[in-house]
């Protein structure tokens, strides 16, 4: 590249490179007496140059790419994994509430059902026992008017015998007064 | 002032090692840029951690790795991943150090045809030697395409043996002009900045405006260049990797 001296200091540069190098003002490229040199020290640094990249670069950048593929594979696989568990946990536990649901019905109407029956049953009983009682009280209700009414009689028979006793002052027969009564209650 | 553009490429020894025969082999600069490049991805790609959440350092080493990964998927195959580390270590080299090579003062390794051509070359007899060692025979059938009729198909054929051995040619000569033309260009223009200055005096420096915005707008463009060449580089490999393990196709 653009050298310092590549100016005015050419021609001096150019005799110290042909009283070290051996060679003739030529061009360099073509100086076949630096061949041997160049060529051994390539054989040298590229074999060096080999072995470096292929016993230890290549290895071990490959090495870290690799590993870095690897994680990232690892890595979305062990996502996929947990995604796939969580998907499985979420179906289950649907299917579960589905199913307590049912159960929760199923146990809803049978309660009901029973509920209902006994309620049934139990007004049932309560509705004959009132209407025994019912019955019960009617025919008390009965007998007693007709005590009274016979007792109703009695008095008015009495009544009747001590009114007729009282304006004639003839105690009167009982059969006629009965009879007077019966047909005036009867009236 | 005198512009010269190409004493950036020189080649310029740190100390000496040895001799083999009458090559003198030296530690060079080009061999220190070589070594901070290593050096480079080594500590992006080690000391980066290996945390689930990247921090930044680490991000730049899992795009690398992803992007030369997909790179290789697309053009080669699953199968493909076998050269994983080559191509790799492939495209980090050229990109770092053409990326380091744009930094003024530096070197850039890849301005050296010597090298790409080294660097092309391995990846043309990785693709010849597991081709033939993967599909025998049939790895020549690659010379041979479907649907060819009878009367052209040596014309053909000597097209595609031809354009298959001219492979590591435009390979590395496509690199390697690519970088030495963008550091040529650039330094050119950037000198004028310079030189107009020096001779014209405040009129110069006024004027040198003008291609130093341009330098600016080449070193933009070199930045790209420094990553798309190692792009190229890394995705042809592929590409010629794919006969070597699909030579039906």
């Amino acid at each position: 590249m653009a050298e310092s001296h590549g100016g005015a200091k050419s021609p001096a540069a150019g005799a110290h490179t042909e009283a070290e190098g051996g060679h003739g003002g030529g061009f360099p490229p073509f100086e076949s007496s630096t061949y041997a040199s160049q060529l051994v020290w390539l054989a040298i640094f590229f074999v060096a140059l080999y072995v470096i990249v292929s016993k230890l670069a290549l290895p071990k950048v490959g090495g870290a790419i690799e590993a870095r593929q690897n994680k990232i594979e690892g890595d979305l696989a062990e996502a996929q994994t947990l995604k796939d568990q969580s998907d499985a946990a979420l179906k289950a536990y649907e299917s579960e509430l589905a199913s307590a649901r049912t159960r929760a019905q199923a146990i809803g109407n049978e309660s009901r059902d029973k509920a209902n029956a006994q309620a049934d049953a139990e007004r049932k009983a309560l509705e004959e026992q009132l209407a025994a009682k019912l019955a019960g009280a009617e025919k008390t209700i009965a007998s007693t008017r007709a005590a009274a009414m016979s007792n109703v009689r009695g008095i008015a028979a009495e009544a009747a015998g001590q009114i007729v006793q009282q304006l004639t002052g003839v105690v009167p027969d009982a059969a006629s007064v009965n009879a007077a009564v019966d047909a005036s209650l009867k009236g | 002032m005198k512009i010269d553009p190409i004493h950036q490429f020189n080649i310029e020894p740190l100390f000496t090692l040895g001799h083999i025969g009458n090559q003198t082999i030296a530690f060079t600069n080009s061999s220190l840029y070589m070594l901070v490049a290593v050096a480079i991805i080594s500590l992006l790609m080690l000391a980066s951690g290996t945390q689930l959440v990247p921090g930044r350092l680490q991000s730049v080493a899992e795009i690398s790795y992803e992007f030369v990964a997909s790179t290789i998927r697309s053009t080669a195959g699953a199968e493909g991943m076998k050269f994983f580390p080559l191509i790799f270590s492939l495209f980090m080299f050229i990109c770092v150090s053409n990326l380091v090579g744009i930094i003024p003062y530096t070197f850039t390794i890849s301005s050296h045809l010597i090298v790409t051509a080294a660097l092309a070359l391995l990846v043309f007899f990785t693709v010849l030697i597991y081709g033939v060692a993967k599909n025998g025979l049939k790895f020549f059938s690659i010379f041979v395409p479907h649907g060819v009729p009878g009367y052209i198909l040596p014309l053909v054929m000597f097209i595609e043996i031809l354009s298959f051995f001219l492979r590591p040619v435009s390979h590395s000569v496509r690199l390697f002009a690519n970088m030495l033309a963008g550091h040529i260009a650039l330094k050119v223009f950037a000198g004028f900045v310079a030189m107009l200055g020096f001779s014209l005096g405040a009129l110069g420096w006024v004027g040198g405006v003008l291609p130093l915005a341009l330098t600016v707008a080449l070193y933009a463009l070199e930045i790209l260049v420094a990553f798309l060449q190692a792009y190229v580089f890394a995705i042809l490999t592929c590409i010629y990797l794919n006969d070597a393990i699909h030579p039906g196709h």
